[in-house]
């Protein structure tokens, strides 16, 4: 039997590894990807809470059907931003992307 | 007892591997490269699921992330990112602090959390089926249910409505 912390760390790391991601990734697409992994991150945390605090609510798995759909319609919504971008400005990367700035 | 050893094992071949493919995917120059990374590492991800009795999130994880979302990133990495070009660089000046902030963070969670013991942990009951989720999404959960419906079609029409040309 795995502990509950052991769940927890694998999020927290994942969850990690993501945020480097969306710090480093120039392309919008690549901040998207590292986006999903910390979403993944907290999906692990959701339901490992409710296997081991609760384990007779559905509460926590619930939540993640949830999120998993918010977080679809986030990733399409983004990805046609993304879309439309390139075809505006001809490049995807974030730095370069900086009409709205100053 | 043995298969107990092999099970746990097992398991954390699997939380590796994830997190191995998870570092790949953030860190590789080919974006098409790294979106088939992530696939392994959701993958992975749904194993974690399956380990934790919800047997149904796995199936969705599969559905909707792997088969679903991850093919349209592809789609949009073939629709814009010049992938074959090596001369672009593809990440930021911020690559050292950003190492730093990530992984002063994951020390610190993993140092608070591997103090952490769970008071609950009994796993006795009999498992949730998915006739109860079921049950429970369309009598308790059902305003949320609809809400995600109609935030689901807000996202399909704005995404077409972005991405025409006028």
């Amino acid at each position: 039997m795995i502990p509950l912390s052991h769940y927890l760390i694998l999020s927290a790391i994942l969850f990690s590894i993501g945020l480097y991601g969306v710090f480093t990734r120039r392309s919008a697409i690549g901040i998207l990807l590292s986006l999903e992994i910390m979403l993944n991150a907290v999906n692990i945390n959701f339901v490992a809470f409710a296997k081991f605090m609760a384990p007779q609510a559905l509460t926590g798995q619930i939540f993640v059907i949830f999120t998993i759909g918010v977080a679809a319609a986030s990733t399409v919504v983004g990805l046609a931003i993304i879309v439309a971008i390139y075809h505006n400005y001809k490049t995807i990367f974030v730095d370069e992307i900086d009409v709205m700035k100053w | 007892m043995w298969s107990n050893f092999l099970s746990a094992s097992i398991f954390y071949l699997i939380a590796l591997v994830s997190i191995i493919f998870a570092i790949l995917s953030v860190t590789l120059k080919n974006m098409f490269h790294s979106a088939l990374a992530l696939i392994v590492m959701l993958l992975g991800v749904a194993a974690v699921y399956i380990y934790l009795d919800a047997e149904f999130l796995a199936l969705v994880q599969v559905l909707i992330y792997v088969g679903a979302i991850m093919t349209l990133v592809i789609f949009a990495i073939m629709l814009t990112a010049e992938i074959y070009n090596k001369n672009i660089k593809r990440q930021n000046r911020q690559k050292l602090i950003s190492l730093i902030i990530a992984s002063s963070m994951a020390g610190f969670l993993i140092f608070v959390l591997s103090r952490f013991k769970a008071q609950g942990g009994v796993s006795f009951f009999e498992p949730l089926t998915l006739a109860m989720i079921g049950k429970e999404l369309l009598t308790k959960y059902v305003l949320p249910f609809e809400l995600i419906s109609i935030i689901l079609l807000a996202a399909l029409v704005g995404s077409a409505a972005i991405s025409k040309k006028e």
